[in-house]
């Protein structure tokens, strides 16, 4: 249990994905402009990244790995996350709209996230068994939704502020993502 | 002639795929903590961005426009499949240090947006100048970044085991915030503050 938590910990706030794994930085910049899309986008990350991290480690280790076909992991791997994000939009936009109508843009964006992609990856070279798997899925989604929730709440300030010139939107945001990043640092000694 | 030397300024100069269009980030930022990784990388995408062009653009006529994108995918994930082997194999230490980088090639927006976009509407020639100069476009963007972090965060400049410039002072002390993940925010914040400022990208 102890083990458990470690990773979720870890996952979510030492080696969180987008400021010390540089994964998701599209949508962290692309997304971050208003807290309501930061939060949709979030939830609809932590879905897929979880599903998609418990089907990869599935086929993996019963499919792959028994064959002797690993190396076919990344092809594999990206087919799996392009039809899981093709079969969670059809289930949500026939089961409950109004979600659908917070997530439904959202959803497509992800297939070509290198997050979900980097995440099974990572659970894969790591080794997790099955329910690290879970946690380790469910932890990064939620570290990667928390600072895409800071970054938006900054810039929706950022957007009033007398910012120079040359710095205006992007460059700005990226020495935000320079603080945060220091601000992690500071819970590298939780684990 | 001259439009396929169009092709190749513009991915360089007009629309560089990291400093203009800001496309793969990811890899960019991540693997610039040193020239050698800069350069593997570089070589990685060119590869992969010359091949999957020239192969889109052969099949353009008989892909179904229904399916084109999880095509253009599967060709991609083969391509990079096959350059993560190569270099397992020859460049064991490159690939380690590059890591889960080389297999992320596959989500790399610059390579399916430059199929997508070019390759499945253009001739072979055309599209072989794209991919060349969207590669050297993103390889000058990642090997200034890591030129400026390698050099302030350990002092030296070391190519391929070859020491080349030794920073007076910075060697002693370095500055290792240049090679942790921040510093990489920092320097292309500022390159592109300084890009901006002096007229070369356009604000906004």
């Amino acid at each position: 249990m102890d083990n458990l938590f470690a990773i979720f910990i870890s996952m979510a706030l030492i080696n969180n994905l987008v400021l010390s794994k540089f994964l998701g930085l599209c949508p962290f910049f692309g997304v971050s402009k208003k807290l309501s899309n930061a939060v949709s986008m979030g939830l609809a990350v932590i879905m897929v990244m979880t599903a998609a991290s418990i089907v990869s480690w599935l086929i993996f280790f019963y499919i792959l790995i028994p064959f002797g076909i690993d190396y076919m992991s990344t092809v594999i791997f990206i087919l799996v996350i392009a039809s899981l994000v093709q079969i969670l939009e059809l289930t949500i936009k026939r089961t409950n709209a109004s979600l659908y109508n917070a997530l439904g843009i959202y959803l497509p964006l992800i297939t070509t996230n290198c997050a979900v992609l980097g995440i099974t990856f990572i659970n894969v070279r790591s080794e997790f068994n099955f329910i690290e798997t879970i946690v380790s899925a469910l932890g990064a989604g939620v570290g990667f939704t928390l600072v895409l929730a800071i970054m938006s709440g900054i810039r929706e300030r950022l957007d009033i502020a007398d910012v120079p010139k040359a710095f205006k939107g992007i460059p700005v945001a990226f020495l935000v993502a320079m603080m945060l990043g220091i601000c992690f640092i500071a819970f590298s000694g939780m684990v | 002639m001259k439009e396929i030397i169009e092709n190749l300024k513009n991915g360089i100069i007009k629309s560089n795929p990291v400093l203009i269009l800001l496309l793969g980030l990811c890899p960019t930022l991540a693997v610039s903590t040193s020239i050698d990784n800069a350069f593997g990388m570089t070589a990685a995408v060119l590869f992969v961005l010359i091949s999957s062009n020239i192969i889109v653009s052969l099949i353009r006529n008989y892909t179904p426009q229904r399916v084109r994108i999880p095509v253009f995918i599967v060709i991609i994930a083969t391509l990079v499949t096959i350059v993560d082997l190569t270099m397992q194999a020859f460049l064991p230490s490159l690939s380690k240090s590059l890591g889960i980088f080389i297999p992320l090639i596959v989500v790399n927006c610059i390579i399916l947006g430059r199929a997508e976009a070019f390759a499945s509407k253009n001739k072979v020639p055309n599209a072989i100048m794209d991919a060349l100069g969207m590669g050297i476009g993103f390889g000058i963007a990642i090997t200034i970044i890591s030129f400026f972090r390698q050099i302030l965060g350990t002092g030296n400049l070391n190519v391929f085991g070859n020491e080349i410039f030794q920073a007076p002072g910075l060697s002693e002390n370095p500055m290792p915030i240049f090679i942790l993940p921040m510093g990489a925010f920092l320097v292309i914040s500022i390159l592109l503050a300084t890009l901006r400022y002096s007229g070369v990208i356009k604000s906004g």
